[in-house]
């Protein structure tokens, strides 16, 4: 590129969009460092990589993905806040079928599952795509608003998960079920693996054909859209089942960490911090542009607040206030009217703007 | 006769509720009695209070997500200052009720002040005064001030023998009278229902829309706080983990009760008869013993989805003809 066409590296670098998120994320990385002197050390311990890093990524892999899905659906105006139900009711099939009893075979004890491994979590990830499309339904196709659409999962969600589990928390004793949430692959955590290989298919999907574009389209302007020939109600349809689908597998990984699936806990809240994670990646709540990188260094700057949280000694309960915080300040960011407030604060005003 | 078509959520909601007694009288044995339904309201007055400010919310075409927390922030803070500081409860309930006001002001004022959505803004609310309630406690404070403790179990006896009603109930009752006074016998209740309908054209016809919408959040954080103190009154504690997913039940109360979610549509009135639904859906259960508690939940997802999609083909009937 010649230097007379392209704008300088600075100015390119204040204008990319994942500028802020970035730069908060080093802010409390830096904060973690002068913090905790150990937090940048990786040891190598049992055949993997061992850390604080380590620790964080492996725990923000379910809110990652969940994160990506509610990407898309925020960027076609809608909102989801029955992931976490999503997530329970995943968590809980995969739990149940998977099961595990201890045997004792050629005088050996071993676990053998309920039914096999592989149809378990099939069968959690179509009960969640099961869901998603249920939302998709109530929204593209009944015209019910989104957040309302979604409540009704969200309320009647968890007492099917605990309908499902029978009000008991299941326990897994299936070792091979457990590599999913806590196994490690050439030293990192397996969950991250799923979590960067959802993001990859995603963004592959969303660049190299015109599904990003006809989602932005559908997201700036419903109608519009429409109008132009893009099949609003079909693809508004696909991106609640396919945030149903992460919600569950989200749901395998939080239920294979815990070995053990929580009808009325898993999941909890995970809606809100999914949302809070999309807005601080720079996706605006109204639609339209989106950030499937932006959100991935949401769901990581949310989960390195939390740790961080909990290793400086703060008491745990305080990280709810500094969440709001959070919340407040990113959102004014984002509003044109307060960024002319604070102009007109900071800038003095023109003579001749007040004749 | 014919029922105006505005009307028939109203009465599709008051006709389930009778359906639901009905039911539940013929079913069970003792269902039917004053006490039975007097009870509804005893036990579902702090969520009458705080569905009644959520509906001046929703009618005004926003959303209001930190209820739960407000009420929790409530109890915290009243039980702080009655139990720890000794304060007279005529000071307390007061300062109580406009820190409940303001927080709602505040929020009112971020959303009207700065175009932000009303969802994210509540969302942020509800971290907040969740949070504050574990900085001013972790652990939950029992009250046991004995004016407190009288003033919570008096029961006031009605016309029958034996039918009482608690002092929550009757405030419960004041604050629907009051929010149905305010709704439609005031500039204050039109404007909402104008701004519900459509905000720009409120604003072109010179309403005051900004004073409106912070007054709407305002009022919601009011009667939050007021069904915190109610909560109190119901639990005798205050504590952080109170009313958690309260505002869910508020938001699906108000929904059952008739009114749009989309906002200048429905009835304070209609509020009433959606908590007492989902107070009898809860009664139902219990008198029926057989049932796990779960199922609560999955038949008000249920009646929910019910009520969405007839509210969607009543709003597509009305603009089709």
């Amino acid at each position: 590129m010649s230097k007379l066409t392209s704008p300088s590296l600075l100015a390119r670098v204040q204008r990319h969009p994942l500028l802020w998120p970035v730069v908060t994320l080093v802010l409390i990385l830096i904060v973690n460092a002068s913090m905790n002197p150990g937090f940048w050390i990786l040891q190598w311990r049992d055949g993997h990589l061992y850390g604080s890093i380590i620790d964080i990524l492996n725990r923000a892999a379910p809110l990652m993905l969940v994160s990506l899905g509610m990407t898309l659906v925020i960027a076609t105006r809608g909102i989801d806040i029955s992931v976490g139900a999503t997530v329970a009711i995943g968590a809980a099939v995969a739990a149940l079928m998977v099961g595990g009893k201890l045997v004792i075979t050629d005088g050996l004890p071993q676990h053998i599952s309920r039914f096999p491994m592989w149809l378990a979590i099939v069968c959690a990830l179509l009960t969640a795509l099961a869901c998603g499309l249920w939302n998709g339904v109530l929204v593209a196709k009944i015209g019910l608003q989104p957040i309302i659409a979604t409540l009704i999962l969200m309320v009647a969600g968890r007492g099917v998960a605990q309908l499902l589990t029978d009000g008991q928390i299941v326990t897994v004793y299936y070792p091979p079920y457990f590599y999913i949430g806590s196994g490690y692959l050439w030293g990192l955590p397996f969950a991250l693996f799923i979590a960067a290989f959802v993001y990859v298919a995603m963004h592959l999907t969303v660049t190299r054909t015109a599904l990003g574009l006809f989602i932005q389209a559908i997201g700036i302007n419903p109608a519009a859209a429409r109008v132009a020939g893009v099949r609003e109600r079909l693809i508004s349809m696909c991106v609640y089942a396919f945030c149903g689908l992460t919600a569950g597998i989200a749901g395998l990984i939080i239920s294979s960490n815990v070995k053990s699936a929580d009808g009325n806990n898993a999941g909890n809240l995970l809606e809100l911090d999914a949302i809070l994670a999309v807005t601080l990646g720079g996706t605006l709540l109204t639609g339209g542009r989106f950030s499937l990188a932006g959100s991935m260094i949401g769901a990581l700057i949310i989960q390195t607040l939390t740790s961080t949280i909990y290793s400086i000694g703060v008491p745990p309960e305080i990280n709810l206030v500094v969440k709001a915080a959070v919340v407040f300040v990113v959102m004014l960011m984002q509003s044109p009217e307060f960024r002319r407030a604070v102009r007109g604060w900071v800038v003095r005003p023109d003579i001749r703007s007040h004749p | 006769m014919k029922l105006q078509s505005k009307y028939v959520p109203l009465a599709a909601t008051v006709s389930l509720f009778l359906a639901m007694s009905v039911f539940g009288s013929v079913s069970y044995t003792g269902f039917f009695s004053m006490q039975v339904f007097l009870n509804l309201l005893i036990d579902n007055a702090f969520l009458v209070i705080v569905a009644v400010g959520m509906t001046f919310v929703i009618l005004s075409g926003g959303i209001d997500l930190s209820v739960g927390s407000v009420v929790a922030l409530s109890t915290v803070v009243l039980a702080k200052l009655v139990q720890h500081f000794h304060w007279n409860l005529m000071f307390a309930i007061p300062v109580v009720l406009s820190m409940g006001m303001l927080f709602g002001a505040f929020m009112g004022w971020l959303i009207q002040r700065f175009r932000l959505q009303p969802f994210i803004v509540t969302l942020a609310g509800m971290f907040l005064a969740r949070g504050l309630c574990y900085l001013i406690s972790i652990d939950s404070i029992s009250i046991t001030d004995p004016n407190y403790t009288v003033l919570a179990q008096t029961r006031i006896h009605l016309w029958a023998e034996g039918a009482m009603v608690s002092i929550s109930a009757i405030l419960a009752l004041l604050v629907l009278a009051g929010a149905v006074y305010i709704a439609h016998y005031t500039q204050f209740g039109r404007t909402v229902y104008a701004i519900g309908g459509a905000e720009h054209s409120a604003v072109l016809m010179g309403l005051p829309v900004a004073q409106t919408t912070i007054g709407v959040y305002a009022l919601s954080g009011f009667c939050a706080a007021l069904g915190g103190v109610a909560f109190t009154f119901y639990m005798l504690s205050g504590y952080g983990l109170h009313a958690v997913g309260l505002e869910l039940d508020a938001i699906a109360a108000v929904v059952i009760g008739g009114t749009l979610l989309s906002g200048g549509v429905g009835y304070v009135f209609g509020t009433l008869f959606g908590v007492l639904t989902l107070g009898m859906i809860q009664s139902l259960i219990m008198f029926d013993g057989s049932l796990s508690s779960w199922w609560t939940r999955i038949v008000i997802g249920t009646l929910l989805f019910v009520f969405c999609v007839l509210q969607r083909l009543f709003e597509t009937d009305r603009r089709t003809t």
